[in-house]
């Protein structure tokens, strides 16, 4: 079992004498978040650190209300930073920008676009030099993808939970963010759908490798998913407990997964962090 | 098939359900409980105007009989015997001259009802007589740039409805076109809400009276030197501004609430804010505006009666008006079947609102 703490701070490394820009994709550096409230400040994080390299998959969990939605929504520049700093490959944030897709827990498509028009709504704002087809033909690819044929000129609000966060996915990789946020995208599916969901949401992954951060109450799910499961400690001054490897090969199946020898010693590791 | 989904389409949207209950009886495509509901839908209503008549006639009928047994008391008092046995038989008899004037019965007022359509359709050929014999005239007149003669004469029930539709729907459209890019602005921005917070708090409550004396105060001195008839301009103003707060705020509500993620997906995205306001906070806040925008429809239709009775402006309020201080014999029946004409429409008005926020809106809303 790996439980390393990643120690990577350069911003660049160099390799038989080539210097490639920094592994590191998202720096949080010494983080806090205080939240001022009637009966005086909250801190909710604080000396959060943490590294996530690019192309990683990095899931992260902790007890609810421990600050993980408001760890990820500093990252994704919708929450003002109380203290320290982020930065993606060595610039700060500053605001949301497309560089950081975002699925949200809700589907949140606008209700009265269809399918296609709500993934072309960030597709034509990203790519506006793009001729029309073009934007199109992405949309209807990403909309391909997650097994949305059929349905491109459904209204999302025609759409089962399901399908709508399908076309969530659709719009997040649609975009072609360098990291995507994920907010417990599947927490209000029920267990087959969200089976099926992480099938294409890792299917996709696989191909484009962009760094993703999932947060996630289910620990087969995030163990399934990632190559790092981060564990935040219970708020408040929440901050980063362990990180915890997960070293199976990619592509991953369900099955190879449940059957593999470290799957159980993953599961304690999580469990007992959890439950301690 | 086709057609009856087309027709179910359009019932639902007018919220007009039970007619495709209607269809389907006779179509005889029925299970147990949609026999139950049509009854319901159906024979609960007509049998409740049916009562309502019924109560209406007998009320009527106590207030006229009560009226005259108060003349005939009224006559022996002070003219004798003689008089008021007359007066009696007067009465019996239907003459006109001796009726007692109270709530007319639901006959009554269907004589009128038949009576105002005839003398709209004398009218009416009236009015194209006229236009035939002066068709030649005013071509002329119109060579010579002089102003063509126009019909001076009464208008007809109908054109009173006619004239108070426009000044209706001109009113409808002011407040809309000020209340809504107005709510919009104050939705977006936290200052101009508290700029004009205490403004919608003060002037919300205002009686449609007050606000057509100061249209009247501003219009009249505006058109001073114009000598046509201002009536129309003031009490469609009048009916704008008195009826566009429920849009004014509603908007703004709207606007103000939009869906956290929805506003999140917008900035991740980084619209600018035309694409935002269009694609995103317009669209969300479209059903708070048609709530607003149905509630400003029929408080302007309500206020409309009052201010063309102020105004002088020749629709159903001056109608009623006049009716009123008439007080001739069927006064009083005509009055009732403008109250009729007055209610259906406002119905109708209601419904036509509901069938286009449901054509446009991503959230279907049932009548109530
Ligand atoms: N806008 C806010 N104002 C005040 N307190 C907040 C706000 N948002 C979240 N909190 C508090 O901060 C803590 C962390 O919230 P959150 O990040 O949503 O937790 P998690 O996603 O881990 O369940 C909770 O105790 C929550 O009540
Ligand atoms: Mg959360």
């Amino acid at each position: 079992m790996s439980t390393d703490t990643i120690q990577n701070t350069d911003t660049a490394f160099t390799e038989n004498g080539i210097s490639y820009p920094s592994k590191v994709m998202l720096d949080l550096k010494d983080l806090k978040k205080v939240y001022p409230t009637p009966k005086g400040d909250y801190v909710v994080l604080e000396n959060l650190n943490l590294q996530i390299m690019r192309e990683e998959f990095v899931t992260i969990i902790g007890h609810s209300g421990c600050g993980k939605t408001t760890m990820l929504s500093m990252i994704a520049g919708l929450n003002p930073i109380s203290g320290g700093n982020i930065s993606v490959l060595g610039n700060p944030v500053k605001g949301p920008g497309p560089d950081r897709g975002v699925i949200f827990q809700a589907p949140s498509l606008m209700p009265w676009m269809t399918a296609l028009e709500n993934v072309s709504l960030g597709v034509n704002q990203v790519f506006p030099h793009a001729t029309k087809k073009e934007r199109l033909d992405i949309a209807k690819y990403y909309l391909h993808k997650v097994g949305m044929d059929g349905s491109f000129n459904k209204k999302a609000n025609e759409l089962s939970q399901g399908m709508q966060q399908r076309v969530g996915i659709a719009r997040a990789f649609a975009i072609k963010p360098k990291v995507l946020l994920l907010d417990e995208p599947f927490g209000m599916l029920d267990s087959l759908t969200r089976g099926e969901l992480q099938d294409i949401l890792i299917e996709i992954w696989n191909k484009e490798k962009i760094t993703a951060v999932m947060i996630t109450h289910d620990v087969d799910e995030a163990i399934f998913l990632a190559d790092k499961v981060v564990m935040m400690t219970s708020g408040p001054r929440a901050k980063i407990g362990d990180v915890l490897s997960i070293d199976f090969e990619r592509p991953r199946t369900r099955k190879s997964v449940l059957e593999h020898d470290d799957y159980y010693k993953y599961r304690k590791h999580l469990i007992d962090f959890l439950e301690h | 098939m086709k057609q009856s989904v087309t027709l179910n389409k359009v019932t639902q949207l007018i919220g007009m359900g039970f007619f495709k209950n209607i269809a389907n009886l006779f179509t005889g495509k029925l299970e147990k409980d949609e026999v139950k509901s049509i009854l319901r839908k159906t024979l609960v209503p007509i049998a409740s105007i049916l009562l309502f008549i019924g109560l209406w006639h007998a009320g009527a009928k106590a207030l006229y009989n009560k009226e005259a047994e108060f003349k005939i008391a009224k006559a022996l008092e002070d003219q004798g015997q003689a008089e008021a046995d007359a007066l009696k038989v007067c009465i019996a008899s239907g003459d006109s001259s001796c009726q007692p004037n109270t709530l007319p019965s639901p006959i009554q007022v269907w004589g009128s009802f038949k009576s105002l359509l005839k003398d709209h359709n004398i009218i009416s050929a009236d009015k194209a007589a006229f236009k035939e014999k002066t068709a030649a005239m005013n071509a002329k007149r119109i060579e010579q740039g002089k102003d063509p003669i126009t019909y001076t004469g009464r208008p007809s029930f109908v054109d009173q409805i006619v004239r108070s539709l426009k000044t209706v729907f001109a009113g409808f459209l002011l407040a809309l076109l000020i209340a809504v890019p107005l709510g919009i602005f104050i939705g977006l921005s936290p200052t101009l809400k508290s700029a004009f917070n205490w403004f919608i708090q003060i002037f919300k409550p205002v009686s449609p009276v007050v606000w057509y004396l100061l249209v009247f105060m501003i219009v009249k001195t505006i058109l001073i030197d114009s000598s046509e008839d201002s009536s129309f301009t003031i009490s469609f103003i009048s009916v704008g501004l008195c009826s566009m707060w429920a849009t004014l705020v509603n908007t703004a509500m709207g606007v103000a609430s939009v869906d956290k993620d929805y506003i999140n997906v917008a900035k991740v995205l980084k619209l600018g804010t035309f694409q935002k306001v269009f694609k995103v906070i317009l669209p969300s806040s479209l059903p708070l505006i048609f709530t607003g925008l149905k509630i400003t429809l029929s408080v302007a239709w309500m206020v409309l009666i009052a201010i063309e009775l102020l105004a002088q402006s020749p629709g159903l309020g001056l109608f009623v008006w006049e009716e009123f201080q008439n007080g001739a014999n069927d006064s009083n029946a005509k009055i009732i079947v403008a109250m009729f004409v007055i209610g259906i429409i406002g119905f109708l008005l209601d419904r036509i609102m509901l069938a286009i926020q449901n054509s446009v809106s991503f959230v279907k809303t049932d009548a109530i």
